[in-house]
């Protein structure tokens, strides 16, 4: 298993060079530069601030220096940002996110996975219906629109919690935006669950299991969770990656300090170096995400094999 | 003898999309201690399903009408937990795919080991014990190693000696076997039936053996009751059904047997017709429609079972296959 995980470590490499790559050369051909603005510079100013941050080389060169000094782990300065280095934006603006998504991926799994294992016990009855009914509205609310409702109610007519920042830092200030994060999720790994165990509930090895005259909690637990959670581990992988590296939307109507904001931003502002920053962070996650789901597998069904 | 099943007018029905669907009807025998008994028919006959039926197990969408009582306890409708104490520990079932019937994901060791300690309430060393015990007795080699395997691990006809083994766990009183040998190749399946022979002499269990394989009845079982449609067509001892088959569904089934002594040109004998579809069920004899010997009876009134011999029944109105006209005397349900 350890010669598995080394050898995928070393095939992100070659998958990592080639979204940089592509995210380059596909960010550097769409009109416009960091330095077109409704104020028009004079051509020298311009020029000398092109100069400045090799945007006068050809792009083949301005790839391969940006890549030389990536390997280096300098990721060149923000574009608009001024006086900050990618680095530094990412390096302070991730943990924000990290915790964010973190606790609403923990929060989502655990009341997800409940709830759609209660439904699947109950299938087809009052619980399984409203569970899913439930489900699909918060599928389809857009956290646009469930984040300022939650923040009305709580924050508030309620009164019980802030409204937006991270305040002294204590956790109270990031229930709100977790809890908006963490909806769409719990629907979605509520129905995975449910899905999962509505067909091991089904199979062969369970009816098995009822032969054997196991109590139900049993026959939940050690017989059917393993087999019926898979979907959901391979869901989590690449949800997780999405989760942490923040929500624009969540970011801004909490006026967190995430750094989901700048994969907008940055694209909008043709912050080159930033883009280039959260492709690489988001790329890594997930191909680190991915290798993590393959190695869980193995520890869940022992077919699996790494070889 | 004292019975150890006592099965009355018990019937099977699943709710479909297209209505109510019975796949057995109202049938009635008793199991007693030690006896080995056939259940034979095709695919659809409702073999399976009249003991999934008794052991709880019916899909999600089926009833269970009737009564099924396990020396004079009722099993019909009785409540999980309680059933639970039951199966597993007093009556155990083998299925026919031991490729997916054993959990993937747990090792062969815990999945004996978790019926002995749920009903005997042993210590895990004691389960473990009695494990290896079981696995030896099913002729398993390595036995030890076997339980730290998964079921991936292992053949087919291990798998399927595993699940035996773990069927015996609590010396059952009724070990009902669903086509415990249909997933295996030919040399397996010998091996595994010799190991039923040899069970049925060192367990006081009584068996069921469901099958559609008459070869496999006529070596194991004492006693045969033949399905179709959800119905029994005859019922006897092994020598009755296979020497002086009263019905001529049972004869049919017989004859579509291939044969050693026949010659090599001659066609083997098939059943015309298809098996009944459990939705369309003739209200009468199930079999009409491909029975040789049909007449207009059997389209209006349905065949009950009526003895030929002693402990011989068959439920057809015919006099004899010798001489098959219609018996007056037959008693039938007048359906239409």
């Amino acid at each position: 298993m350890l010669s598995y995980t080394v050898r995928r470590l070393l095939e992100a490499i070659p998958t990592l060079l080639v979204i940089v790559a592509l995210s380059f050369f596909l960010m550097h051909s769409a009109p416009g530069g960091p330095f077109d603005s409704e104020r028009v510079l004079p051509p020298e100013i311009e020029a000398n601030l092109k100069a400045a941050y090799n945007l006068d080389k050809p792009v083949w060169q301005q790839f391969l220096i940006y890549l030389a000094n990536a390997v280096q782990g300098d990721f060149g300065p923000s574009f608009t940002y001024k006086d900050f280095s990618v680095s530094e934006l990412i390096g302070t603006g991730f943990p924000v996110s990290l915790k964010l998504g973190l606790s609403a991926i923990t929060l989502a799994v655990i009341i997800g996975c409940t709830l759609g294992i209660l439904a699947a016990m109950r299938q087809n009855t009052k619980t399984d219906y409203s569970i899913m009914g439930v489900a699909m509205v918060g599928i389809t609310i857009p956290n646009f629109v469930m984040a300022p409702l939650l923040t009305l109610v709580f924050g508030i007519y309620l009164g019980l919690l802030p409204v937006a920042g991270l305040g002294d830092g204590s956790f109270r200030n990031l229930v709100l935006p977790v809890i908006a994060l963490a909806l769409p999720q719990i629907a979605i790994i509520s129905r995975l669950t449910r899905g999962g165990m509505v067909e091991v509930l089904r199979s062969n090895f369970v009816r098995t299991a009822h032969a054997k005259g196991l109590p139900e909690h049993l026959i939940i637990t050690r017989h059917t969770l393993r087999a019926a959670l898979l979907p959901v581990v391979s869901y989590l992988g690449p949800a997780i990656a999405g989760l942490v590296t923040g929500s624009v939307v969540i970011e801004q109507i909490f006026g967190l300090p995430g750094i989901g904001r700048y994969f907008v931003q940055g694209a909008i502002n043709r912050d080159y170096t930033l883009v280039m920053g959260t492709v690489i962070t988001y790329g890594s996650l997930i191909v680190l995400m991915n290798l993590v789901v393959d190695l869980v597998y193995g520890l869940m069904d022992p077919r699996v094999r790494y070889d | 003898m004292t019975a150890v099943l006592e099965v009355r007018d018990l019937s099977v029905r699943f709710a479909t999309p297209d209505g109510e669907v019975s796949a057995v009807n109202g049938v009635s025998f008793d199991v007693n201690e030690g006896e080995c008994v056939g259940i034979v028919g095709e695919s659809g006959s409702g073999k399976s399903q009249l003991f999934m039926s008794v052991m709880g197990l019916l899909a999600r969408n089926g009833r269970t009408l009737g009564s099924a009582k396990y020396r004079g306890t009722e099993l019909v409708g009785m409540p999980v937990k309680e059933l639970n104490k039951i199966r597993g520990d007093k009556i155990a079932m083998i299925f026919q795919d031991s490729m997916t019937g054993l959990t993937p994901h747990l090792r062969i060791g815990r999945q004996m080991t978790e019926v002995l300690v749920q009903h005997k309430g042993m210590s895990e060393a004691q389960a473990v014990k009695r494990a290896l015990d079981m696995l030896n007795l099913v002729r398993i080699p390595e036995a030890a190693r076997r339980l730290a395997q998964y079921p991936h691990e292992l053949s087919g006809g291990m798998r399927q000696r595993i699940m035996i083994a773990m069927a015996l766990l609590c010396e059952p009183e009724l070990l009902i076997a669903d086509e415990p040998t249909t997933a295996l190749d030919v040399t397996v399946q010998a091996q595994i039936l010799d190991l039923m022979a040899d069970l049925k002499r060192v367990t006081k269990a009584a068996i069921v053996l469901i099958t559609h394989d008459l070869g496999t009845v006529a070596g194991l079982c004492d006693k045969v009751q033949v399905m179709y449609g959800g119905r029994f067509m005859e019922t006897g001892t092994v020598r009755d059904i296979f020497y002086e088959p009263a019905h001529p569904y049972a004869a049919g089934l017989l004859s579509s047997m291939p044969r050693l002594t026949e010659e090599r040109s001659e066609k083997l004998y098939a059943i015309p017709g298809q098996p009944p579809n459990l939705q369309r069920l003739p209200k009468a004899c199930p079999f009409q429609e491909r029975c040789d010997f049909v007449h207009d009876r059997c389209a209006t009134e349905l065949p009950l079972l009526r003895e030929v011999g002693p402990g011989h029944t068959k439920a057809c109105h015919l006099v004899s296959l010798q001489n098959p006209v219609t018996d007056p005397a037959a008693p039938s349900l007048v359906v239409a």
